[in-house]
């Protein structure tokens, strides 16, 4: 009867409208099982609405989610108990200790009291917070509070974990304790959806990134994938530790176009890998040593910056 | 057995939420303002210095106490995690609006009730009552959780903001509070006040307790429990109504 499916979410035709603004408008995507996908988009552009609607706090206006072969809204508690959420703006309690925020969490899950002590306590350790356990949360750093808000999401091991911008406003030790956490959840099998605004994370992080602007879709690819798309050309860089004539580069065709750069050259072409075999033939047969040498591909950055330009 | 694991689910999820609750917000001033001080200059405003008999009046001073200490939780702790953004975060367990909404009532109800148990003894040890206690639990049970149901649906209409909350919620108790037959014996009221008391669901509780403690009733005991009943459902349903329509508002 039921049916196994590779994807974790599967997403069609959803909207939602706040008055005049139209906050999501018709994405569709499908997420597969064990990946980190992320959504990049500017600010406001419709990541916590889309998350909101997934993870089943507001209602679209149409469309349609399936959590796991779960359809959210006609069975939203079967699906929530598969998934953790991290929200944007989602605090813990404050008043209560880092510990009691985990317990509290595991509770409504329905995990056995006994079982719920270890979790937390293998949680908090995972943290390092296991020393401030029973201190209240309101005396932590924002960054110690988001790590208690981690935990406290995954405390049911979750086969998919949201989290809407999970770095905005933390120090980079942070950042990188929360990237750190990301990679080991997924690396032991929980399909990440994240939301971000930062290019960089999305390149580090994400198996696949959707871009996402004006509430629409603008692409869905891998990093590489997106870059490439908007690389009419890609570039290598290269000196040597003697001057050498590149015209006789420029006759391998390679190469569409060549930029000096102080005592380095830019070689455009379309493929790069060709041309680097190439020059490392030639470098050879000129007894020459290669003092730089580098691929450069058009920067996530500018694939962004591209998508997200008003038409 | 998926209908039984939603069950299980639904029940477990009121728990955890009235558990959260009676850890977090019983011992916050505005409630025990609201909930215990407030009753108790009320009644000491109306009875001190006067010639009452006590053994008449204690039945709605009961019900007062009930009436404001259950209802005084519930209007705030929506806004109130709202305001700490706490809310997003708990709508994203495996619980629903109703949940919350229950697990609130419950957090009154029993707040309410472990407060008018000490009035109650405190009554019993003074005054002689000869007390129907099944009578007597009942009431205190159901009308504990009409009006703490009452009070979460007052949370609803203005939910960012919890002193805006308190007043308006204070400017439906009150008159609730006037309009029952607590000050003025049922049988004393005549013309609009007789009719303005069916509206209120105190009125209904202080016959319950007036029967249970004194043998001495107006309204029939069915009839008593009915109305609670159908006020309690209609508080639940306004509280899941608004908490839906305001699910947005301050997020
Ligand atoms: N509750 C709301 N009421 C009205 N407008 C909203 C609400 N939530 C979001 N919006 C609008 O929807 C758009 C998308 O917002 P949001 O999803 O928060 O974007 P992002 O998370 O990408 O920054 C914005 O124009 C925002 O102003
Ligand atoms: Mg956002």
């Amino acid at each position: 009867m039921k049916k196994e499916s590779n994807k974790a979410i599967e997403v069609r035709e959803l909207t939602k409208r706040f008055g005049d603004v139209t906050a999501v408008d018709h994405i569709s995507f499908g997420i597969r099982k064990r990946e980190i996908f992320g959504f990049l988009g500017p600010n406001g552009a419709g990541k916590t609405t889309t998350i909101r609607m997934l993870t089943g706090l507001i209602t679209p206006d149409s469309g349609d989610v399936q959590i796991d072969g779960v359809d959210i809204r006609k069975n939203p508690i079967k699906a929530k108990m598969k998934i953790g959420v991290i929200p944007e703006m989602g605090n813990i309690y404050v008043d209560l200790t880092a510990k009691q925020n985990i317990i509290l969490a595991g509770k409504f899950y329905g995990i056995a009291r006994g079982e719920l002590e270890n979790r937390a306590d293998a949680l908090l350790a995972k943290f390092g917070l296991l020393e401030r356990a029973d201190d209240p949360v309101k005396t932590f750093s924002k960054g110690m509070k988001q790590q208690v808000n981690i935990a406290s999401a995954i405390v049911h091991s979750p086969e998919l974990l949201f989290l809407d911008e999970p770095t905005a406003g933390l120090d980079v030790q942070s950042q990188r304790m929360i990237k750190t956490i990301i990679r080991e959840m997924n690396q032991r099998g929980t399909t990440i959806f994240l939301t971000t605004h930062n290019i960089e994370e999305a390149n580090v992080l994400c198996d696949r990134v959707g871009i996402i602007n004006n509430g629409e879709i603008a692409a869905v690819d891998t990093p590489e994938g997106l870059k490439r798309t908007f690389e009419e050309t890609q570039s290598v860089k290269i000196s040597f530790d003697t001057p050498v004539d590149v015209s006789e580069i420029e006759e391998s065709r390679l190469v569409i176009r060549k930029e000096k750069l102080g005592d380095k050259w830019r070689l455009y072409t379309d493929n790069p890998d060709k041309l680097v075999k190439y020059l490392a033939q030639f470098a050879q047969d000129n007894n020459l040593i290669f003092t730089t040498m580098e691929i450069c591909g058009a920067s996530l950055e500018d694939a962004f910056v591209k998508l997200t330009e008003d038409k | 057995m998926p209908l039984r694991n939603f069950n299980r689910q639904f029940f477990r999820g009121i728990a955890v939420v009235t558990e959260k609750n009676i850890r977090l917000y019983y011992t916050k001033p505005p409630v025990i303002i609201f909930g215990f001080l407030f009753p108790l200059f009320m009644f000491l405003a109306f009875y001190l210095g006067k010639e009452v008999d006590f053994h008449v009046f204690f039945p709605g001073l009961l019900a007062m106490f009930l009436f404001f200490i259950a209802s005084s939780v519930g209007p705030l702790i929506t806004p109130w995690e709202k305001q700490a953004g706490t809310y997003e975060r708990l709508l994203s367990f495996p619980v629903s609006i109703t949940t919350i909404i229950l697990g609130d009532s419950a957090a009154g109800m029993i707040f309410g009730i472990m407060i008018n148990v000490v009035v109650l003894a405190v009554g019993l040890i003074t005054l002689n009552y000869c007390l129907n206690i099944m009578i007597l639990c009942l009431g205190m049970l159901l009308g504990a959780f009409c009006f703490s149901s009452l009070g979460v649906a007052l949370a609803s209409p203005s939910v960012q903001n919890p002193s805006y909350v308190m007043m308006f919620s204070s400017l439906i108790r009150f008159p609730l509070i006037f309009i029952s037959g607590i000050f003025i014996p049922l049988e004393d009221l005549h013309g609009l006040g007789r009719i303005l008391c069916y509206f209120s669901p105190i009125t209904y509780l202080v016959d319950i307790f007036n029967f249970s403690l004194r043998g001495q009733s107006n309204i029939a005991l069915i009839v008593d429990f009915a109305a609670l009943f159908i006020f309690s459902l209609t508080f639940v349903y306004l509280a899941n109504r608004s908490h839906k329509r305001n699910l947005m508002r301050g997020l």
